[in-house]
This record gives structure tokens, sequence and C-alpha cells, in this order.
């Protein structure tokens, strides 16, 4: 998908993250955590990248199951392994926060949950895609899809739950000053991920090349 | 057409459960014995949880319906008649709401028995509200038995499909989970809180319209190969 | 590959095992998808001919399609209805053609494997489909009983229906066939009008 543009690309993301550190180090301190508020400038962009990565392999997952189009299946998959892999440093990045900052390791609000929930059935879609067998592609095809459209209703089920038995939110709100670093971060990781996903992306093509290489070859 | 042929499957389905009753008693019976290990494992000062009781429920439906699900395909592996199904002039969806309204029945069935013996182990007031506690049991049983219908009717061909089936199962019926289990407590309580099941009710019934029209859609592309 | 089929044509595929004449049985009978191309069915692909080219089309597969549990009877008359059809002018002629009139009421899961294999064939043909599509369909009958379906399947391309048949019992094929195709490895190799001779025409082709 973008050929000329990877290698500069590349070369702005690895500037940006070399420059992060004191790109948040000179971000204002939150008032009440101070230091330890900071692991939010990689646990918010961590689940804007998985969250993104969710959302396009739903919809190529849609496209792949409406036009058979075998390269919308290589984007889904692409993109829900990235998906995965992003989820996982905002799980763990959020616990240690919450520790930190709030004493408690976990809490069953409406985003930690649909967060959760979702990390699950995309490592279901990597398990379907290897123990899966003949047909695996669509099956992971549908159960992105399923993941995708489920959102809402986890997050309106769980945050009713809520509000039945209220507890403290965890969502922080951003002081003044800050905007600059968060929007930073996000910036660096969303190119992050557009550059996994490009080679992720390759990677998925020339697997799908090399099985049809050995498929069509002369007996 | 459709209906005619729906009809068809779950005729067929149930002549062949009534040869043996295979399914339905061994479900009833595992169903029972969730319950009794859930009421043993969720103990407070020797006597089982009140407020687990709700939970408990859902939980036993969920995994023996599970289990239903698996065999009622696996009758249907045996000479790849599924696929003769997909063989017959009539839209392909048709299949998927036969097997659909079986396994409804089948899981219906299994909490006309869960049900009494929640209410009797736990000393719940499950029947304080009858009506609504139906409408929100036939509601997230529909929820749960139209996604698993679809998944285990996908799952048919691969090997690992016992185990494939309650991980992708579960997680994406976690709302009807939800739902069912805070609506079942909402009835449990004291005075149940009748607005609040309602609105449980309303959201399986919404998550039930929505994911039955993906199932329906999806059925075809993931029976073809 | 690409091949037409017509009526009156008895087409046989053979190849080994693992060839792809199960899939392109598969794909005929629009159960398989074709990751290109298309299948055709006169002018249309099976999307554009609707629901009621499935009644058109009859298989006998390799897995047989037929529910253990329940009697011959009541397999045939579920078939039957699935394809909308009056069971009861149906199928106690089709039990007495596969020669089990008697054995009517008893579960398919007690019957041998020739037995269930003449009832999926009449089980296929019930609802006199145009497109006959069989996958292995001389398995597990004796030579009698082989030649009884053979002899069928001459009557019915007769008749004016398309036969595509799919074997590995080259003995049988021959004689049969009034075409050939050889599949090995997902290719067809060849596309000639059969005559006898297949075996030796095999063996070139194919090596054993």
């Amino acid at each position: 998908m973008k050929g000329q543009y990877f290698l500069p690309l590349f070369a702005l993301t690895t500037a940006m993250f070399a420059a992060a550190p004191f790109v948040i180090a000179n971000a204002p301190y939150e008032s009440t955590m101070l230091l330890v508020q900071k692991i939010f400038y990689f646990h918010v962009p961590s689940w804007f990248v998985m969250f993104s990565a969710i959302f396009i392999s739903g919809i190529y997952s849609v496209i792949y199951l409406v036009k058979g189009d075998r390269k919308a299946d290589q984007i889904a998959a692409a993109a829900a392994e990235i998906a995965v892999i992003f989820g996982v440093m905002g799980l763990v990045t959020g616990p240690l926060w919450g520790r930190k900052a709030w004493g408690v390791w976990w809490q069953w609000d409406a985003k930690l949950t649909m967060a959760l929930l979702l990390e699950m059935i995309f490592l279901g879609y990597q398990l379907v895609r290897r123990y899966g067998g003949p047909g695996s592609d669509k099956m992971s095809a549908a159960l992105a899809v399923f993941g995708m459209v489920n959102v809402p209703f986890v997050y309106w089920s769980v945050n009713i739950w809520r509000t039945v038995h209220p507890k403290t939110s965890v969502v922080p709100t951003l002081g003044p000053g800050m905007f600059g670093a968060f929007w930073f971060s996000v910036l660096s990781f969303m190119l992050l991920f557009s550059l996994l996903l490009t080679l992720r992306l390759r990677l998925e093509r020339q697997r799908a090349v090399l099985d049809e290489l050995y498929l069509a070859e002369e007996p | 057409m459709f209906l005619r042929v729906a009809l068809l499957v779950l005729k067929k389905d149930v002549a062949i459960e009534a040869k043996s009753f295979e399914i339905i008693t061994t479900t009833l019976f595992f169903a029972a014995s969730c319950i009794l290990v859930f009421s043993f494992a969720f103990v407070k000062e020797g006597a089982p949880v009140q407020d687990a009781a709700s939970g408990i429920l859902w939980i036993a439906i969920a995994f023996s319906g599970t289990l239903a699900l698996g065999r009622t395909f696996e009758r249907e592996r045996y000479g790849e008649t599924l696929r003769a199904l997909l063989l017959a002039p009539a839209p392909r969806p048709a299949i998927y709401v036969g097997k659909l309204l079986g396994m409804v029945f089948v899981m219906v069935t299994t909490e006309v028995l869960l049900v009494p013996m929640v209410a009797l182990l736990f000393q719940a007031p499950l029947f304080s509200r009858p009506l609504l506690l139906v409408a929100l049991l036939l509601a997230g049983t529909i929820g749960f038995a139209s996604v698993g219908t679809l998944f285990a009717a996908m799952l048919v061909r691969a090997r690992t499909r016992d185990i494939m089936l309650p991980i992708l199962l579960y997680p994406v019926t976690v709302p009807v989970m939800i739902a069912g289990v805070q609506g079942t407590s909402a009835l449990l309580m004291s005075t149940p809180d009748e607005a609040l099941a309602t609105m449980w009710i309303g959201i399986v019934t919404s998550f039930d319209v929505v994911f039955i029209t993906f199932c329906l859609w999806l059925f075809e592309p993931l029976m073809t190969e | 590959m690409s091949f037409a089929v017509g009526a009156g044509e008895i087409l046989g595929l053979l190849g080994p095992n693992g060839a792809g004449k199960s899939t392109i049985i598969g794909m005929m009978a629009t159960l398989v998808a074709p990751s290109s191309g298309a299948v055709r069915y006169g002018a249309s692909t099976a999307a554009e001919a609707g629901v009621e080219l499935r009644g058109r089309i009859g298989l006998l597969a390799h897995e047989l399609h037929l529910y253990p549990e329940l009697t011959a009877r009541e397999n045939l008359e579920f078939f039957a209805r699935l394809h909308g059809l009056r069971p009861s002018d149906l199928v106690d002629p089709a039990l007495a053609v596969a020669g089990l009139s008697d054995r009517a009421d008893d579960v398919v899961s007690g019957f041998s494997r020739g037995m269930r294999q003449r009832l999926a064939l009449e089980r296929a043909l019930l609802h006199g489909p145009r497109l006959i599509l069989l996958d292995e369909p001389f398995t597990g009958l004796d030579d009698r009983a082989a030649g009884v379906v053979a002899d069928r399947l001459r009557r019915l391309a007769a008749d004016g229906r398309i036969v595509v048949l799919a074997t590995h019992d080259l003995d049988l094929a021959d004689g049969l066939v009034t075409r050939v195709g050889i599949v090995r490895e997902g290719r067809l190799l060849t596309d000639e009008p059969g005559s006898t001779g297949l075996r030796a025409r095999y063996r070139a082709l194919v090596g054993h």
C-alpha cells in the first residue's frame, strides 16, 4: 500500500519515538498522580491503535465475506494481529497505572471490560486461524465482524451494570499543557501502527504467494 | 418456502431426538450437576450464597447450551448431512433458522428444569414475576443460541470444534450473560425491580435482533467453502 | 481448469486420491465457491440462477448424506419434502429400485455400506435432477450392483440428463463414460472422448 512512503515514514516514526522521552518529560505533571500519570502517554495511544485495528479488521472482514476478495482477508488478519499486540500493551500498562494511581489492579467498568473482551475475541481470531482447519479464514472473519458489532452492546450493558453499582471512574482528565505531548504520542503510535500493518500485510501476501506457488508446482 | 424448510428441518431434528431423547436427557442431567457443583463452589458460612443464584442459573444455561450445540451438529456431521441440507432448493438461511429453533427448544426444556431447581436450592423467589422471567430467559436463550448455532455450524468440519465453540462463543455472548444475570437478580430482590428487569430484557432483545440479522446474512458465506 | 458438459454426456473425472475430483464436484454442486473463475449453468452462475437451481442438481457424495438414526423410508421422505415434493408418489418406487423395500422401516445405521450406497443413490435422484453429480458411486457395491448402477446412469444420460462422475475405479468407468477428464493435483490433464482403453491412457498420463 505504501511503496515509496515507507522509508520516509519509518524515519519519521523513529525520530518521533526517539524524541518522545523528552516530549513526555517536558509535559507538566498531573496534580495528584505526578510521575505515574505519564504512563498514560503509552496507555491511551495503545488503545487508539487497538480500536483502529479492530475496526479495520472488522470492516475488511465484512468486505471479505461479501466479495471473497482475499486481499481484504489479508488486511483483516494483519490488523487483527496488531490489535492483539497493542491490546496486550494497553492491558499491561492499565493495571500498572491503576495500581499506583488508585490502588486497584482492575475495575469492571465499561471501558476496561470492553477492552478485555475485545482482546479475548481477537485472541480467539488468532486461535481460529491457527487451529480452525479448512475454512478458518471465513470463520475468523465472522468472529471479527461479531467482535466489532458487539462493541456498543458490551459498552451499553456494562455501563448500566456499573451505574446500578457505582464505583469511581477510571477516566482521567487532561490538564492543560498535556495536549501537545498527548497528541504527539498518539501520532507516533498511529504511525507505528501503519508501519506495522504494512509490514505484516507484506508478510501475509508473501505467504499467500508461497502457498499458491507450492500448490501450482508441477508434479 | 423459507418457513416451510425451517420447520421441516426442525421436525426432522425432533423426529431424530424422539427416537432416543439422548440430547435432552443428558443435557438436563449435565445442567443439574452444574448447578450442584456451583452451589458448593459458592458457599458462605456453610450455605450456598443467596446472591449467586442468578449467576449460577445463567452459567448452567451457557454450559449446557454449549454442549447441546456441539452434539446437535455432531449428528449432522456423521453423513455430512449438513451439506445435503445446503443442497435444498430453498434459501440457505432457512436451514439456520430450523437449527436455531431446535436449539432454543432444547435450551428452554433445560431451563424448565433449572429454574425450579435453582428456586428450590437457593430459596430464591424466581416465580414472583413469572412473565418477566420467562421473557428474560427466552430473549437470552435466543441470543445465546443464535450466535451458538452459527458458530457450531461453521465449526462442524474443524478438528478442534469441541473446544473452539466455547472459546469463540462466550466472549461474543457476554452482553447476553450480563443482561441475563442482572435481570434475574433484579427480579430476585425482595421487591422485584420490574423497570430494571424490563430494561435488561430490552437490551437482550436488541442484541437478538442485531445478531440474528448478522447470522442470517453470514450463514451462507460461512457454509460454502 | 476449464471444461463444459452437456446433456446426454457422462463425464468421468478420473484421478488419484487428493487430485481434486471431490472439490470439482463440490463446485458444480454449489457447495464450494471457486477462488477464481466461475461455474455456469447454461448462461447463469449459481447466484444469478437463484435457489431453484439446486432443485435440478442431484449429488451423491462419498459421505452419503443419510441420517443414521432415521429409517430408510424416513430419510427419503425427508429429502423429498425438502425438495417440495410429495413423498407418497416417490418414496416407495425409489425403495423398490434400491432393493430395500423389505428394509424400509429399519434405521439406516444398521445397513451395510452397499445398502446405504444404494439408498443414497435413490436419495440423490429422488427429485429428478437434470445435473447428476456422483462422487465415488461404486464404493461398497459388488459387481452386479455396480453394473446395475452403471446401467441406470446410461439410461439417465440417454434421457437427456448430464452425468458427472468422479471415481478412481478405472475398470468401472471404462465403457461407461462418454468423456474422460483426468485430474491430478488440481489440474485437468486431459479432456477427451471416452472409449475403451482407459487404463492405458490413464497410466500414460498419471504414471501408475
